[in-house]
């Protein structure tokens, strides 16, 4: 492996690790913060439970979320010291505010955690609000960092030197807000569907039927909210991406060729040699109207683009495809989970739409994995866009491989260790929190 | 606003050596626990640092923030010739950090306990061992920009005896740091007693450390006697910080808690202050006299005033909130034994 790929590699892991983490991280709270607050107001034990066996599963999250997260900070300059020499500057603003809402959340975390039975009751209940707000701001303005690299903006470049920066201008960069928007939606459907997944699944089980059901309700409801709202967004980022990065685009979309009413191509294999798509369902026109709101309107294809600068059109194409067909899933079944709650309570009983759910508990994570690799992949060869290469943002150390593998077989066990700990704290409910009155 | 920026950083430094060294210390002191100690040990440290060790780390993101805004230079140069102690820092930091969470909140207690333990308590030394490799390597003069072997480049960068030796100062400085501050989160008096003995053990491996930094910092041929003793500041700190260790020692067993932890902290800051005052403001200072200024290396202009802004915004929410957390999780005995 040589030590551009595995530079390239060792930052998609540690970000694709740390992207679960932070979306469960800045999530969670928002869902015990309801749990919680149910109990404030109603007084009935199982949401205590809940927001206590929540508050534990969310420390553990937390805590590896915010390691991994300190991780990265270093290993920007670690593995792209040239980027980082350029563009700390520049896209540094958001990066310094993320430094104060993640502290935040950190203090409240500790309130939070550590504060049952010690403060005032609202008060305790709003240091949790508060880890969620702070989680949230964190995330947004992580990501405008990242939209800074799509679409770099606050500063002139010329003959080599980054001029006149103005690091306000670069945090709210063309892409910022489509792209947060998207970001924000997105975690709360993946984490929504992967906790109401798995209280669905302990319900089948009857296992401590009424805590797994509260439970259940809380997270599919935010989870089917956000999986209905998440296409609209999806469009308000299509058409920000084909005005800003059209070989993003076309990548995405295997779209070889420009032409007006063009096609959208739903599957099949892209073949970059000969620049056509087999076995692909094609909908003629409905790229263009994607793209422009215009089914007529002409669509940049990878043919407009110097070869030199195309991404990688496989990956990009297939991981949208996966993120579009992992959304749209998710959204049908939300509109089948709305339909019951309002028209037909009978299918709340049943079991097929539970067993839905727990078909559909890594859809949404999977979504957000592939639609980050569209991000990143559909970039390249730029690290940031039309400004520098990736190539030549990488470290001068030799031996990137060892890392690369070191930090695999972190992530990897660490990753087993949680899902160890998760399974352990259901498998516990019965016992620890959702004890049998005596 | 430069300034501004500098003054953060040094103070975030600071912070992260103190608050952040207290936490890895109390790992520390764990590793250096007999076996028929450790439980009660591990009870203290929990409900010490438990509330507060999340933000105790945050220091150190803060402080590579402001490199890597307001001086992308010195962060990148760091990061280059500094890869391998950087990367095991992190690992750690990964360790420690998971490790500590884990034995607390995994709801079956079992034999995974004893691997969590293994983990917090080595990490707890390796990473401030090599914070002190990469503090003493940054100034040690070792970094070599023309190097074009990869021995030379990226491993005598940071191994040599210098560095070694600031790692362990770094390591016994934080063991003390925790004693100190354990001795008044302790629940009984025996457990007082026994934080202050660590505390005298660890005070005493901070002077030997320390000669030894200065043993090798003669045999490495850098100017640490003239940095410490050739100016002012740095023999006032020096002597004060010596008077304050010999008043702390008087008062070790007097229980009188709050003076103790203002002496132990105000001793590791005098020490950092001599350690950056003579060559502020180059804080990487490379093979053949070269240097890294935060003067020359800052940023632009506009970048450091939204920097410092951010800085100082920041800290009118972070200040009272950090404060109110960690006088709030102060030592209650009647309200704290009960709980978990």
């Amino acid at each position: 492996m040589n030590d551009f790929i595995a530079a390239r590699s060792q930052m998609a892991l540690s970000l694709g690790f740390h992207i679960v983490f932070s979306c469960i991280g800045m999530v969670m709270p928002f869902f015990m913060a309801v749990a919680h607050y149910m109990w404030l107001k109603t007084d009935r034990a199982v949401y205590k439970n809940v927001t206590k066996a929540w508050s534990k599963g969310v420390a553990i999250f937390f805590a590896t979320g915010a390691v991994s997260g300190t991780v990265l900070s270093f290993e920007l300059g670690l593995l792209w010291p040239e980027f980082m020499k350029h563009a700390g500057p520049i896209f540094g603003m958001p990066f310094s505010l993320e430094g104060t809402a993640f502290f935040i959340e950190a203090i409240a975390l500790g309130f939070f955690l550590y504060g049952w039975d010690r403060f005032n009751k609202w008060f305790h209940w709003f240091t949790g609000v508060i880890v969620g707000v702070s989680g949230l701001a964190s995330g947004i303005l992580v990501v405008a960092a990242n939209a800074w690299m799509n679409s770099p903006a606050g500063f002139d470049f010329a003959d080599g030197k980054y001029l006149n920066i103005d690091p306000v201008k670069a945090m709210f960069n063309d892409a910022w807000f489509s792209q947060a928007l998207h970001m924000t939606i997105a975690a709360f459907v993946a984490t929504g569907f992967a906790v109401a997944g798995i209280h669905a699944l302990m319900i089948l089980k009857g296992k401590n039927v009424l805590f797994h059901t509260r439970s259940f309700q809380i997270a599919a409801i935010f989870g089917c909210a956000a999986a209905l709202v998440q296409p609209f967004s999806g469009d308000i980022s299509a058409k920000d991406v084909a005005r800003r990065q059209p070989a993003k685009l076309a990548a995405m979309e295997a779209h070889f060729h420009t032409e007006r009413s063009a096609s959208l191509i739903v599957g099949g294999i892209p073949d970059e040699e000969n620049k056509k798509v087999d076995y692909a369902l094609k909908l003629p026109g409905f790229l263009s109207f994607l793209a422009h709101g215009d089914f007529k309107s002409e669509v940049k294809g990878l043919d407009q683009i110097p070869a030199e600068n195309h991404p990688p059109v496989a990956i990009t194409h297939y991981a949208f495809q996966i993120m579009v067909g992992m959304g749209t899933a998710m959204m049908l079944i939300s509109a089948l989970y709305f339909t019951a709650l309002w028209k037909k309570k009978k299918w709340l009983e049943s079991k097929w739409l539970l067993r839905l759910f727990v078909a559909a508990t890594p859809l949404g994570f999977i979504a957000v994995e592939a639609g980050w690799t569209v991000t990143e992949v559909g970039r390249q060869p730029w690290i940031i866009n039309g400004i520098m290469r990736t190539a030549d943002a990488v470290t001068p150390m030799p031996g990137i491989a060892y890392s690369f593998y070191l930090f695999t077989a972190v992530y990897v066990s660490l990753a087993c260790v949680v899902v160890f700990m998760l399974y352990r704290q259901i498998k516990m409910v019965g016992k620890l929190y959702d004890k049998p009155q005596s | 606003m430069l300034y501004v920026v500098i003054t953060f950083l040094w103070t975030s430094i600071l912070l992260y050596l103190l608050l952040g060294g207290a936490d890895y210390g109390a790992g520390i002191i764990e590793l250096f626990t007999s076996r028929r100690n450790k439980e009660i040990t591990r009870k203290t440290l929990y409900s010490a640092i438990g509330p507060i060790w999340e933000a105790n780390h945050m220091w150190l993101i803060i402080a590579i923030v402001i490199l890597f805004v307001g001086f992308p230079v010195i962060y990148s140069m760091m990061s280059v010739y500094l890869h391998i102690p950087l990367t095991i820092m992190l690992l750690g930091i990964i360790a420690r950090g998971t490790a500590f969470t884990f034995r607390h909140y995994d709801a079956v207690v079992d034999d995974m306990q004893h691997i969590y333990n293994t983990i917090f308590a080595i990490s707890s030394f390796i990473t401030p061992f090599f914070l002190g490799i990469i503090a003493g390597s940054a100034v040690s003069g070792h970094i070599d920009p023309k190097a074009d072997t990869f021995l030379s480049a990226y491993i005598f960068s940071w191994l040599h005896w210098f560095a070694v030796a600031v790692g362990l100062f770094t390591v016994s400085i934080c063991g003390f740091l925790a004693s100190v501050y354990l001795i008044g989160e302790a629940d009984d008096d025996q457990s007082r007693l026994r934080f202050a003995h660590k505390a005298q053990f660890f005070n005493i491996a901070a002077v030997i450390c320390g000669i030894l930094v200065f043993i090798a910092a003669y045999l490495e041929n850098v100017p640490l006697m003239e940095w410490v003793f050739g100016n002012w500041v740095g023999r006032i700190a020096i002597i004060s910080a010596t008077l304050s260790l010999v008043w702390m020692w008087y008062l070790l067993y007097q229980g009188k808690i709050k003076l103790l932890r203002v002496l132990a902290g105000f001793q590791v800051t005098m020490i950092l202050l001599t350690t950056t005052y003579r060559h502020f403001p180059n804080i990487v200072i490379l093979k053949g006299g070269g240097y890294l200024s935060l003067m020359e290396h800052a940023g632009q202009e506009k970048t450091m005033q939204s920097l410092g802004l951010a800085l100082l915004i920041g800290s009118v929410f972070i200040l009272p909130a950090l404060f109110y957390l960690i006088y709030s999780f102060q030592k209650n005995p009647l309200k704290y034994s009960e709980r978990h």
